[in-house]
């Protein structure tokens, strides 16, 4: 009898623990994104579904936009992140932990001090662009802050080692008898590659993938440090209408449509690669 | 970001200046960006339980005296203000010594506060409970939060013949504010400007017209700020109109004259707080600013300008306030009145830099100035000269205050200009 309980009990604190601090707030807020008021009168619960199409139809660029930051920011991510986790899992040798730990170094530095230091790098008169406009490689009044391609990389870079761990794991795991065994049976390395190295590593990809597109896609640090007025995202806008605006409903709605797209988007593409491939990378 | 050089850009770090009223406590500290990863989880706990308040009937002025007919002087007080925000020397508080040894009264200070609307957050519960937050004075920038604090009943109303400092010393510009008429709740600790600062490295000639921020000249390198208050506030001057009078009609045509400047690519970057850096280094060249920013870089020797637009600017303020569940009012009290002594404002003015409420402090900043030497004199002078903490009749003449909007003018408000910040 206590063997079989013993499994119920050991996840109990971290069950517990979910339902007070996600679901009951996760409730709180479904209920919150359907009523209606103002901080001063209270909220009173009308099930006011409006605010949900009110909401989109007022923030739909933003949403678009984060979507869109979110998957070239993931796509970036990948490129960038395959090769250094490709390095450092079959060259890396008796240093792979150094590399490892290098990797995540930067996490050492708080996440907000890293990105405003992209500010004094990429200023328009800054060390990296000054140069360039004094070589008259660039015209004076170019400018990499406030576009999309400061956000975008500034999520690409905040993001990044959560793209690169997860695939190390997964190419860590490829026996490497079996690449030998594809050399020995007259595979090119290109195609001991795409036939064997790569496919086995998709699960770290789609775990990388799911640790970078959601908190690329609600971020709003970036957008707000390096972004300017046409770089807004929904993450910006849910933080306006909860602190600056005390418009619970709205900023609750927006949330709610947000974690919405990316549960559907995520769920079509574990579909997309098959469901064995998402059992297989939530179970890491 | 440039390494941090003196108290008062400490202070700067971690203080919210642009305190726009309409909104309190949002975006516009810099501390904002530090605080980002925190803040969502108390916002949350806020919206989900906090928030169902009732407008009370404020308490009328008979009222207040029957508040204060049973208070006596406890000898404690404790105090709640923002980082850097009263004059330090180590470990201690001379300002707050001084005023143990005249009056008796023991005070805890406690930089507790960070932000308008989380600060609310935090006191809100305890206040709709009636139960003590911990702080019998705390300070509050006039804006959202401070009106709602008014219209939910949680401030106490002030007994004005104990302040007769306040009532001799205080300027003009600072009694009987629209959002507190009266001072009946609330009495100043300190004040700013929103304005424009420019850096003549880049900009010719002098700047007076608000108008500049929609010259063509300056395309891409116009810094505007995030806070929908501060641009609405700007695109109205920028049409002749005063904030604290303006009509759904005016916001109408005030956010056409702002989406005109963004759709013509003028305005490089819509700030939180962060243009200081960005106008240093010439990311832009022009923008909207606050003095206490911009009289900081100045002190520090950097070439910037900071004027008040002939068609008008805003004053801030920030507001000592007690709540209704003060356990020791009457010091608190004794506290508020204390600080418009010339000398004690002149004291907190030269730490502050900014804006003190007490005009008479200058003369007493002169007076230090002429018997400091070397750098202390230097900088003494420069604050007792500077328009941007002493403006002159003509520079308040051009000030207005927010407009103090109703919940429901403030969604009309935001549904306006918030599209035209946050694009």
């Amino acid at each position: 009898m206590r063997r079989k309980l013993a499994p119920y009990l050991l996840i109990l604190p971290g069950g517990l623990w979910l339902v007070l601090f996600l679901v009951v707030p996760l409730v709180f807020m479904a209920s919150v994104s359907t009523q209606e008021g103002d901080v001063v009168y209270g909220f009173v619960q009308t099930f006011h579904l409006a605010n949900y199409t009110d909401a989109l139809v007022q923030y739909k660029t933003q949403f678009l936009r984060s979507v869109g930051y979110g998957l070239a920011g993931t796509v970036a991510a990948i490129a960038l992140a395959y090769p250094v986790a490709y390095w450092i899992a079959f060259k890396g040798g008796s240093r792979k932990s150094t590399y490892l730990l290098l990797v995540l170094l930067p996490f050492f530095v708080s996440f907000v001090l890293r990105t405003v230091s992209w500010k004094f790098l990429l200023a328009d008169d800054g060390i990296l662009l000054q140069p360039l406009k004094d070589a008259g490689m660039l015209p004076a009044d170019f400018h990499i802050l406030a576009t999309s391609v400061a956000v975008i990389g500034g999520l690409t870079y905040c993001y990044m080692p959560f793209m690169i761990l997860p695939i190390y794991v997964a190419l860590e795991r490829v026996d490497p008898r079996v690449v030998e065994a594809a050399h020995d049976l007259y595979a090119t390395p290109r195609e001991s590659f795409t036939k064997i190295v790569l496919p086995l590593s998709l699960p770290g990809v789609f775990a990388g993938v799911l640790m970078t597109f959601v908190p690329m896609t609600s971020d709003y640090v970036n957008a707000a440090i390096l972004g300017g007025p046409a770089n807004t995202m929904i993450g910006n806008i849910i933080q306006t209408e909860y602190l600056t605006n005390n418009n619970y409903p709205v900023g609750a709605a927006l949330s709610f449509t947000l974690m919405a797209v990316m549960l559907v988007g995520i769920f079509v593409y574990a579909r997309a690669l098959g469901t064995e491939n998402v059992l297989e990378a939530a179970a890491r | 970001m440039t390494p941090p050089r003196d108290l008062a850009f400490l202070r700067g770090l971690t203080q919210r200046r642009g305190l726009p009223p309409n909104r309190g406590g949002d975006g516009v500290s810099r501390r904002d960006a530090l605080r980002l990863a925190g803040l969502s989880a108390a916002a949350m706990g806020l919206a989900a339980c906090g928030v169902q308040g009732k407008k009370v009937e404020p308490p009328k002025p008979s009222a207040a005296a029957g508040y204060w007919a049973d208070k006596t002087k406890n000898g404690t007080l404790r105090f709640a203000n923002w980082p850097l925000y009263i004059d330090k020397d180590g470990k201690k508080y001379p300002t707050l010594e001084k005023f143990t040894k005249e009056t008796g009264i023991k005070v805890t200070y406690q930089e507790a506060i960070q932000d308008n609307s989380t600060w609310f957050g935090k006191i809100q519960p305890q206040l709709a409970a009636g139960q003590d937050i911990g702080y019998d004075l705390m300070v509050m920038t006039n804006g959202i939060q401070l009106t709602r604090a008014i219209a939910l009943g949680y401030l106490v109303a002030l007994d004005h013949e104990k302040l007769p400092n306040f009532a001799a010393n205080a300027g003009a510009k600072y009694k009987n504010p629209t959002y507190d008429p009266d001072n009946t709740y609330t009495i100043p600790w300190q004040s700013g400007i929103t304005g424009i600062a420019y850096n003549p490295k880049y900009v010719d000639g002098e700047i007076a017209s608000i108008q500049e921020l929609w010259n063509p000249k300056y395309k891409g390198k116009v810094g505007m700020l995030l806070d929908t208050q501060e641009i609405a506030n700007f695109g109205l001057f920028a049409l002749g109109i005063d904030p604290d009078k303006s009509t759904q009609a005016d916001w109408e045509k005030a956010g056409q004259k702002l989406q005109q400047q963004r759709d013509a690519g003028l305005v490089r970057k819509y700030y939180e707080n962060d243009y200081v850096d960005a106008l240093v280094r010439g990311d832009i060249w022009i923008c909207m600013a606050w003095s206490g920013d911009v009289f900081q870089q100045i002190a520090e020797g950097q070439d910037l300008k900071f004027v008040i637009p002939q068609e008008g600017g805003t004053i801030w303020t920030d507001n000592m306030c007690i709540p209704k569940t003060a356990q020791n009012p009457v010091d608190a009290l004794a506290m508020m009145d204390y600080v418009y002594k010339p000398e004690v404002a002149a004291a907190l003015a030269e730490y502050i830099n900014y804006i003190t409420p007490v005009p008479g402090a200058q003369q007493v900043v002169k007076a230090d100035a002429a018997k400091a030497s070397g750098e202390d004199k230097k900088s003494l002078e420069l604050l007792a000269s500077s328009p941007l903490i002493f403006p002159s009749e003509s520079d308040l003449a051009k000030l207005r205050t927010y407009k103090t909007l109703t919940p429901a003018e403030e969604k009309v408000f935001e549904r306006i200009f918030q599209p035209i910040a946050q694009g």
